[in-house]
């Protein structure tokens, strides 16, 4: 079996490289690798290596990539899918353990990015990424999108992960409802509510606005209208900003727009639910992430085929903002195979297998030429209008959740107070209790 | 077992009597003697057969000692999988008797375990009795009626999920068409329970059935031809002689529904996620959220702990309550 071998003098040049090139970002130091000609892509030719994925439609078109990786490379690969939350569990016992079963993870970095830094769980990327001889020209580092790349990079400047899809959350109406009743593409987060209120129709089973009520899955919909006050929920030194003037405002959003003019039951629902509201015609906005045009584009599944509007979020009081949600590939800081580790991920992320995301209407890459391939919007059965609008919400695009550890029990924890919300509940009272609550769990998490 | 004797001779005693007291206690020697030898032998044996229950020691030691004793440990100690582990005592367990949400959830646990334990027995009862019946296709009826028995809890979710859709659903439909207003289902906190109570229901009243009916097929018939005789109604009957008769396997099913209703979790899962907010939170869905969503492990030891006792709690007392109703001669 093949290692990958160093001499003494390629790891003084090495280790003086990575001293030099640590300070400087990622992106110039990618920029170095770019210069190399020839590439050896059967270096660790031999090798075995474990990945761990989460289970839906990108792991199945990596699983599918597998087969050309290794007749390039010679390194085989053992992957698995897990569904996402027991992949999570799995991730952060393995990899807490200290020697994970798996060379590559999934990281779903708005839930796991401050989790995988305090734990020191990746191995940083800069180096290899320096080193010409183990990245590949072909990379072209500055292709991926700054959010995604915001995700996978630490606040120290680690590159931790390498970014595999971007959800930007988007505001999907029904164009022909809007046609009926006459009504615009709201400009602005106030034009939602007047727009809800000419379009809901209880009579005809018809409501002018969806979102998810279920505790933990709402609150990406509260953190977006609180993004619509250029705010967000914990600021950059910890603080938990959730019961400010500004989160008290989003909450009040929030409890109108599910008590008048979303559908009956809105306080249980989740994606799902929402989806089903949607294509069936019977709601004719809905916020939610940009993976939902396949299924909606999709006439076995759909009642809305080619009736759909892909609009970027209208702006708020202070700031226009899409919230954003991000997955990445790191290698496990343990791994003895990180060399076969690394071509892996650059063969997965490079430039076909991204386009392949769009092609099959699996989501939205992380590499910003995956939206400037004509063919493909040409093709695509999501419409320009699609492609526009993950280009715009990429503008604008922020952290839907807070760069914080116990991100599951933050959502948890406000779910449940924008829950109360739609049952009637004060939104001042209850982002009170909830940040009351949720204070010391915050600080708890960061000691030790 | 040993013999006691008195080698003294008592007042007024003689010779042919000393001959029979000496015999007496040579044979008694002899008993002592051989006694010993026997429990040597036994305690020998003993040694030796050890090796046959090993392995089950064993198992037993490695896969309920060792976890129990693991789990009251960690319940002691402020235990994140991110970090060290500290030695809190009874911390964990004074928080959870101040945590309002904990509070809850232990009574939801029972409210919901009350429900899904007396519906299907009293429905459960009801259709072992009519099964017991003789009338027309009863075989392919009685099939039929154990189907939901058969599927998985968690596919059996899914579809009634889609079901309580509250404008899509097929429930709501069908009370449109009698002139119903929709429902809210598991979408309302108030109703939510009753709603995963009745999935409970359906999914296992057949069971409770199968059970009745497996007691009423071993029923004698002489105590029903005498009532006849006597002129006893179809009620009085079923009073005096069915329902005592058939309560010992009645209260196996209790045994069986209590047990499982008190640890239901997939049902709850899928269909409310212990929504809305907490309104279908129960003990083991509130466990599962600390141990594996927020990683709490010491705190969720203590749960565990809890939940303990509380299981082996009703099952004793239903147990005792088992052994009450038992036929006697």
């Amino acid at each position: 079996m093949t290692q990958y071998r160093t001499s003494r003098r390629r790891l003084l040049k090495t280790s003086a490289a990575t001293a030099l090139l640590s300070a400087l970002p990622a992106p110039f130091v990618a920029h170095f690798a770019l210069g190399q000609s020839k590439f050896d892509w059967g270096r660790f030719k031999g090798q075995k290596i474990d990945v761990l994925l989460v289970k839906n439609p990108r792991s199945e078109l990596m699983q599918a990539a597998e087969k050309q990786f290794t007749e390039l490379t010679g390194i085989t690969v053992s992957s698995e899918q897990v569904p996402e939350q027991q992949q999570r569990q799995k991730a952060m016992i393995e990899f807490s353990s200290g020697k994970p079963t798996f060379d590559v993870a999934h990281l779903s970095m708005h839930v796991q990015k401050r989790l995988s830094e305090k734990g020191n769980w990746l191995e940083d990327l800069r180096p290899m990424l320096a080193d010409g001889s183990m990245t590949t020209p072909d990379l072209e580092f500055n292709d991926f999108g700054k959010a995604g790349l915001d995700f996978c990079t630490a606040a120290d400047g680690k590159q931790n992960a390498i970014p595999t899809f971007v959800d930007y959350w988007i505001l999907y109406y029904n164009k022909e409802l809007f046609e009926q009743k006459g009504v615009a593409y709201p400009t602005s987060m106030d034009e939602i509510f007047t727009a809800a209120q000419k379009l809901t129709d209880p009579g005809k089973g018809i409501y002018g606005f969806v979102s998810r009520g279920l505790k933990n899955a709402n609150v990406p919909v509260w953190t977006s209208w609180l993004l619509g006050q250029g705010a967000e929920t914990v600021s950059k030194d910890g603080k938990l900003l959730t019961d400010t003037p500004e989160a008290i405002w989003a909450g009040e959003q929030y409890k109108r727009l599910n008590r008048e003019f979303a559908p009956p039951g809105t306080v249980g629902f989740n994606w799902n639910e929402c989806q089903t509201s949607f294509a069936t015609g019977r709601a004719a906005m809905w916020l939610d992430g940009i993976g939902f045009a396949t299924p909606l584009e999709d006439p076995s599944k759909s009642k809305v085929v080619g009736k759909v509007g892909y609009g970027v979020v209208p702006k708020g009081p202070k700031a226009q903002h899409s919230a954003i949600f991000g997955d990445g590939l790191g290698i496990s800081r343990t791994s003895a195979q990180k060399g076969a580790a690394w071509y892996y991920i650059q063969y997965i992320t490079n430039k076909e297998n991204q386009l392949n995301i769009l092609k099959n209407g699996a989501g939205s890459p992380a590499r910003n030429s995956a939206f400037g391939n004509d063919e493909v919007v040409r093709t695509s059965k999501f419409g320009k209008q699609w492609f526009d609008c993950v280009l715009q919400s990429a503008k604008v695009g922020r952290p839907g959740l807070p760069v914080i550890i116990p991100v599951t029990e933050f959502r948890d924890v406000f779910g449940v107070a924008l829950t109360n919300m739609i049952s009637g509940a004060d939104p001042a009272a209850e982002l009170k209790k909830a940040t009351e609550t949720f204070k010391p769990v915050l600080e708890k998490s960061e000691q030790g | 077992m040993s013999v006691e004797h008195n080698a003294r001779p008592l007042p007024g005693y003689r010779g042919g009597a000393t001959a029979a007291a000496m015999e007496a206690d040579a044979e008694a020697k002899r008993i002592r003697s051989r006694n010993a030898a026997m429990a040597a032998q036994v305690r020998g044996a003993a040694r030796k057969y050890w090796i046959f229950i090993a392995p089950a020691t064993i198992a037993v030691g490695l896969v309920i000692v060792f976890p129990w004793i693991f789990t009251l440990w960690m319940s002691a100690h402020e235990w994140n999988v991110t970090g060290d582990h500290a030695f809190v005592g009874f911390a964990n367990y004074r928080k959870l008797f101040t945590d309002v949400r904990f509070l809850e959830s232990v009574w939801r646990t029972f409210w919901f375990t009350l429900l899904a334990t007396l519906i299907p027995i009293v429905l459960g009862v009801w259709a072992a009795l009519v099964f017991h019946r003789e009338f027309p296709f009863r075989g392919i009826l009685r099939t039929i009626f154990v189907m939901p028995m058969m599927a998985t809890p968690v596919a059996i979710a899914l579809v009634w999920t889609m079901m309580f859709h509250p404008q899509l659903g097929v429930l709501n439909y069908l009370l449109s068409l009698v002139g119903l207003p929709p429902f809210a289902w598991v979408y309302d906190p108030a109703t939510v329970i009753p709603t995963l109570v009745l999935v409970e229901v359906w999914h296992w009243t057949p069971l409770v059935m199968l059970i009745v009916l497996g007691g009423l097929a071993g029923l004698p018939t002489d105590p029903y031809e005498a009532a006849l005789i006597d002129g006893a109604s179809s009620w009085q009957m079923f009073r005096h002689i069915t329902w005592p008769l058939i309560l010992p396997y009645v209260m196996i099913a209790l045994v069986i529904r209590t047990i499982d209703s008190l640890k239901v979790f997939d049902t709850i899962a899928v269909i409310s996620q212990g929504g809305p907010g907490t309104a279908s939170e129960t003990l083991n869905y509130f466990l599962y959220l600390q141990a594996f969503q927020f990683y709490n492990l010491g705190y969720a030891s203590a749960v565990v702990v809890i939940f303990f006792v509380i299981i082996i709690a009703l099952s004793l007392l239903l147990l005792y309550l088992r052994q009450k109703t038992k036929w006697t001669d």
